[in-house]
């Protein structure tokens, strides 16, 4: 069966460049970039070389960007290192509902440490304006930390505008731009942030990799502590191959962006479009255009979404869902709910993600065989009203 | 995640749809993750002599529900009442951790449509 891979937002396949680039990493140009001798300074030099092409990528210096173990890790030491780093100045910290559990889940267990969040709500579309973040602004307020696209709904942050009340304000701020890398221009000048968190595996990097881009003369306290790695401030042998293929995999995805983003958005407009015409009772989830050029999210009434996605891998398309019954915690995902979505609205949800690597039949095939697997289990719901309702 | 016969009984579930003039009707809902089970008896002479069910949610929860159905069919009511959610697991050759819940929707929609059943009738229990 020809299978079709539209859960690029999971994660995307390792691109062939890139991998030619990993390999002699391995066995080769194995040394560790800490040794005197010669496959040491290979792997310096390797290391070096990958930082360049990230600087490059996000319009950085190479001094401002430091290798983590991935998007996690990064948002991770961002938000712990710079509350820990400022907890003088203040101990409020000001994010959004939708945020990735990354960078919640790291903001709940600061507030066990003592420091209080604002969770701001978002629009009907997953947006937060910059009023909204100077509104919540205190004296105490140390940390800015807003997603540049949203990983579930595709929805665009104005990061531009949310910066610039957090430097009128004097507040550090830190945005998660894993999802937007490739998709949109990530430009840390441009934006003026501080902070800056990038995943390797969503740009057809490997996984296990990340950066965080640290503005210079911007203190964060470290996460990992131990060797002197990374200039003292991110401990641990570095991933060299894993390093090396991210600093190739950012260049390709910068370089592709404008064009991929042109071809991607066209061929999510027209999935959107068709799946709104074939298929009843059905809701486009995110902002009409302010969206992630490959982000299709959509609630699919009087259905549940695993059983949706389960019968789409029987035709041989993998996509996601933000339903209950596919969260293991059993509730919906809570950027569905911030929206404004019921339950059982979200229950029905389904996100279709494009890369690079998608073509146009991708789209046919989905078009072709979601309306049917729609109608199956409509057929099998107690609540579907039937044609008329 | 799922085994073979999960995912044969999700792929081709047995005795969808619903029951005209039905004996006895169960609605049931997971408080957990907010699905819905509805089961369809026909009974002549305390036996069970078909029965449908209609499911909104996962696929464990559509598996669970058409395998209960298949467990029921030609039995008695006493029979039918004694049907566990783990036996229906059990029959399905097992299901993941977080996805047990679901087979508790079959159980208690069964027993539900029965009580409703036992309710309509209450000179053939
Ligand atoms: C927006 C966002 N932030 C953070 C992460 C975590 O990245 P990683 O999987 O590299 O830890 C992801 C991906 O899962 C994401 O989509
Ligand atoms: S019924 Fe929701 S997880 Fe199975």
């Amino acid at each position: 069966m020809n299978r079709i891979y539209l859960d690029n937002a999971a994660t995307t396949p390792v691109s062939q460049p890139v991998l030619d680039k990993m390999i002699p990493y391995f066995r080769e140009h194995y040394g560790n970039a800490s040794s005197v001798y010669a496959t040491g300074r290979d792997a310096r030099r390797a290391i070096d070389a990958a930082r360049r092409q990230a600087a490059e990528a996000i319009n950085a210096q190479p001094a401002e960007i430091y290798f983590t173990g991935g998007g996690s890790e990064s948002d991770n030491w961002a938000i712990k290192g710079a509350a820990f780093a400022r907890r003088d100045k203040g101990n409020h910290i000001i994010t959004t509902q939708v945020e990735h559990h990354a960078v919640l889940h790291t903001c709940e267990w600061l507030e066990k440490q003592g420091f209080s969040v604002t969770y701001l709500p978002v629009d009907e579309y997953g947006r937060v304006t910059a009023e909204q973040v100077e509104a919540a602004i205190t004296d105490q307020t140390i940390l800015i930390t807003i997603m540049a696209a949203n990983n579930e709904i595709g929805t665009l942050m104005p990061i531009g505008q949310i910066a610039q009340v957090a430097k009128k304000h004097k507040v550090l701020f830190h945005t998660d731009a894993v999802q937007a890398l490739g998709a949109v221009p990530v430009d840390v000048e441009a934006w003026g942030i501080d902070l800056l968190s990038l995943s390797a595996h969503k740009f057809h990097g490997p996984k296990g990799v990340g950066l965080l881009y640290i503005r210079k003369g911007t203190r964060i306290d470290n996460l990992v502590h131990g060797g002197a790695q990374e200039r003292g401030r991110r401990a641990g042998t570095e991933n060299l191959p894993a390093i090396v293929g991210m600093g190739e995999a950012i260049a390709l995805a910068a370089q592709s962006q404008p064009d991929n983003a042109k071809r991607l958005s066209a061929m999510r407009d027209r999935l959107i479009a068709g799946l709104l015409e074939e298929i009843p009772h059905i809701r486009l989830n995110g902002h009409p255009t302010e969206r992630l050029p490959g982000n299709v999210n959509v609630s699919i009434r009087y259905i549940e979404g695993e059983a949706m996605l389960l019968r789409l891998d029987m035709a041989g398309i993998a996509a996601s869902s933000g339903s209950a019954c596919t969260s293991g915690s059993l509730d919906p995902s809570h950027v569905l709910l911030a929206i404004g979505l019921p339950h059982e609205i979200a229950h029905g949800s389904l996100r279709f993600s494009l890369s690079d690597e998608s073509v146009d039949a991708d789209v046919d095939e989905v078009l072709k065989v979601l309306p049917g697997i729609v109608k199956t289990l409509r057929d099998m719901s107690p609540i579907y009203p039937g044609k008329e309702g | 995640m799922y085994s073979e016969k999960v995912l044969d009984h999700f792929a081709n579930p047995r005795n969808v749809g619903e029951i005209e003039k039905a004996d006895g009707v169960g609605t049931v809902g997971n408080a957990k993750c907010g699905d819905i089970m509805q089961m369809y008896l026909k009974v002549e002479d305390g036996i069970i002599k078909d029965v449908k069910f209609k499911t909104f949610g996962c696929g464990a929860a559509i598996a669970t529900s058409s395998m209960a159905t298949e467990m029921v069919k030609g039995k008695t009511i006493e029979e039918a009442l004694k049907l566990t959610n783990k036996a229906v697991a059990d029959a399905l050759d097992g299901l993941p951790g977080p996805k047990v819940h679901c087979s508790l929707l079959a159980e208690e929609a069964i027993h539900a449509a029965i009580e409703d059943y036992q309710k309509n009738h209450p000179q053939t229990p």
